[in-house]
């Protein structure tokens, strides 16, 4: 049932080739993403801390800031 | 009209939704993945080679879709003055490469146990070829000319010039004598592709698009925090 499966009448190496480069490309794609994402989010935080109470007061009226901010917020 | 379109009350959701998106994508994945490689039945001629359809036909209608979508974004963008519109397109573009490679790619291994030969320079692998290249310059172009004002008509050009060759795509089968078979799904028609491989190559195409949705997500929850940095930059 197993070996039926991985040769598939010969053309298993075909077929599982094609269905695994889809789903790393598909991992690869998403890592980068997230990582990006991460990136992005560090930085904002960075900045934000630097901010003086005035100015950090301003920021956090945007919507946007404020559920950056907010630690429920996550990919 | 597009006050649902401004980030602040898009980000809400979008914030929210990809863990969501994820769930439901591996969800219907793993659905797919069983009709696709273990519940389908084999085909006549090409035995189990056919299987490779299921991520091959999803993976190019996806990729065909999205730069359909992107260049119907960017001139929405230029007609009704909506850099939104721009973004979000520009958040579609990393999926629809993927898709495209990912089409190319399976395509060139199906090819080969079926016509003999891994690549062919026929015009329906020509065509996606030439579209994955248009994918490539939008997204260089985004990189290049990110923080000048140019940046919206030099990637909305790259689109107009990249939707002419979509047509070309869908009907290359039907004007010339290619290597492809003809479109075997036909939504005004009778699809000659029996109900046994339409349902994976179905569930298939459904876990395809809710993987690009969840991409779309994440970059456009990036796009929008990129913007903020900028923001407190400016406080």
């Amino acid at each position: 049932m197993i070996y039926e499966l991985l040769n598939m009448n010969g053309y298993g190496l075909y077929v599982w080739s094609a269905f695994s480069f889809t789903l790393l490309s598909f991992t690869i794609l998403y890592l980068v993403i997230k990582a990006q994402y991460i990136r992005e989010k560090n930085k904002f935080l960075t900045k934000y801390g630097t901010l003086n109470a005035q100015k950090a007061k301003i920021a956090r009226t945007q919507i946007i800031n404020q559920e950056i901010l907010s630690n429920s917020q996550s990919i | 009209m597009f006050k649902f379109f401004e980030p602040n009350k898009i980000f809400l959701i979008t914030s929210k939704a990809p863990k969501y998106v994820m769930l439901l994508f591996i969800l219907v994945l793993s659905i797919g993945l069983l009709e696709a490689l273990v519940l389908s039945p084999e085909d006549y001629k090409q035995s189990h080679s056919v299987r490779i359809m299921y991520v091959h036909v999803p993976a190019a209608w996806i990729a065909l879709g999205i730069f359909s979508s992107i260049t119907f974004l960017s001139l929405s963008g230029f007609i009704f003055k909506n850099k939104n519109f721009f973004l979000i397109a520009k958040s579609l573009a990393p999926s629809g490469l993927v898709f495209n490679i990912v089409a190319l790619v399976t395509g060139s291994i199906w090819g080969k146990p079926t016509w003999g030969t891994w690549w062919a320079w026929d015009a329906r692998i020509t065509s996606m070829l030439i579209l994955a290249m248009f994918y490539f310059l939008y997204i260089i172009a985004w990189r290049i000319y990110e923080e000048k004002e140019q940046v919206f008509k030099i990637t909305t050009l790259i689109t107009i010039f990249g939707i002419i060759n979509i047509p070309i795509i869908k009907y290359s089968v039907d004007w010339w004598n290619t290597l492809h078979q003809p479109a075997s799904i036909n939504i005004l028609s009778k699809s000659s592709i029996h109900s046994s491989m339409l349902l994976p190559l179905m569930i298939m195409t459904a876990a395809f698009a809710l993987f690009s949705l969840l991409i779309f997500l994440m970059k456009y929850n990036t796009e929008l925090i990129k913007l903020k940095n900028k923001g407190l930059d400016r406080l």
